[in-house]
């Protein structure tokens, strides 16, 4: 996807059975695993953006690797660790087909898509510029979000994702 | 050793690099193993990218976890997670292979 280009509709089962998709709100749409070391890492700031502009907007979680490689990643995998966490904020989808991931062009994981709420793609990055400081709280996520809710452009509007690649069924 | 799916390996190299020669050794002595295949990882015995043997003895090692082309996941002295080791595993790992 580039920026400005409408997302195709999509439903995913989260990890509790209920289908999440884009629901005319603006979005952030994270794709993420459980295994790579990036996404661990930034996951703690992007929950707290879940929690943070709930309401106002999504933030959907989506798992889109090859879980027969990768069984971190497989669905049970998925369930147990937000039970483990006594639930999170967002819902954590499986891409199981990875037919999201693919129509977004997800590269890595993390990588974030925030959509207006006409699903048009207003960023795509990683959430802000370093994995290893806290302290820069998904910067670049947030701040998408709240130029999306106020009608106006991102600044980045693109940034370079950073993270372990998708891995892709073979 | 390295897998290309992950982007710590450049980060790993440097500090590496600089353990050694904060060590006084030569940080030129490192040599780059790149793991293709899964049949490279499991020849060997590869946990994850990056994974730092000095000596043939692994920096912060996770027993237990899956040989395969993945991106290793280490946990920091202060408990952080991160896509490299800790600077003082490495110069751990160092000095006990140079005692």
């Amino acid at each position: 996807m580039n920026i400005g280009d409408t997302a195709a509709h999509f439903e995913l089962p989260a990890t509790d059975g209920t289908n999440h998709g884009l629901d005319g709100k603006p979005a952030a749409v994270v794709f993420t695993c459980n295994h790579c070391p990036y996404a661990l890492a930034w996951h703690d700031r992007v929950l707290a953006v879940a929690r943070d502009y709930g309401g106002r907007a999504r933030v959907l979680l989506v798992n889109p690797n090859d879980a027969e490689r990768y069984p971190r990643d497989s669905a049970d995998a998925m369930r147990e660790r937000v039970e483990a966490d006594g639930g999170w904020p967002a819902p954590y989808l499986r891409d199981e087909s990875q037919d999201v991931a693919r129509s977004f062009g997800a590269k890595t994981t993390p990588d974030v898509f925030v959509l207006d709420a006409e699903g048009r793609l207003a960023y795509r990055g990683a959430p802000d510029s370093d994995h290893e400081d806290p302290s820069l709280d998904a910067a670049w996520l947030r701040g998408a979000l709240d130029a999306v809710l106020a009608g106006a452009t991102p600044d980045p509007a693109e940034t370079d994702p950073v993270g372990c690649s998708v891995k892709w069924r073979q | 050793m390295w897998w290309e799916g992950c982007p710590s390996t450049e980060r790993a190299h440097e500090l590496l690099r600089d353990a050694l020669a904060g060590e006084g050794l030569d940080p030129d002595s490192v040599e780059l193993v790149e793991i293709e295949t899964e049949d490279d990882a499991q020849r060997e015995r590869f946990v994850g990218s990056p994974t730092i043997r000095i000596g043939g003895v692994e920096v912060a090692p996770e027993p237990g976890e899956p040989v395969g082309l993945n991106c290793r996941v280490y946990r920091l002295q202060d408990g952080r997670t991160s896509p490299t080791p800790d600077p003082q595993d490495i110069r751990d790992a160092i000095r006990e292979a140079t005692t």
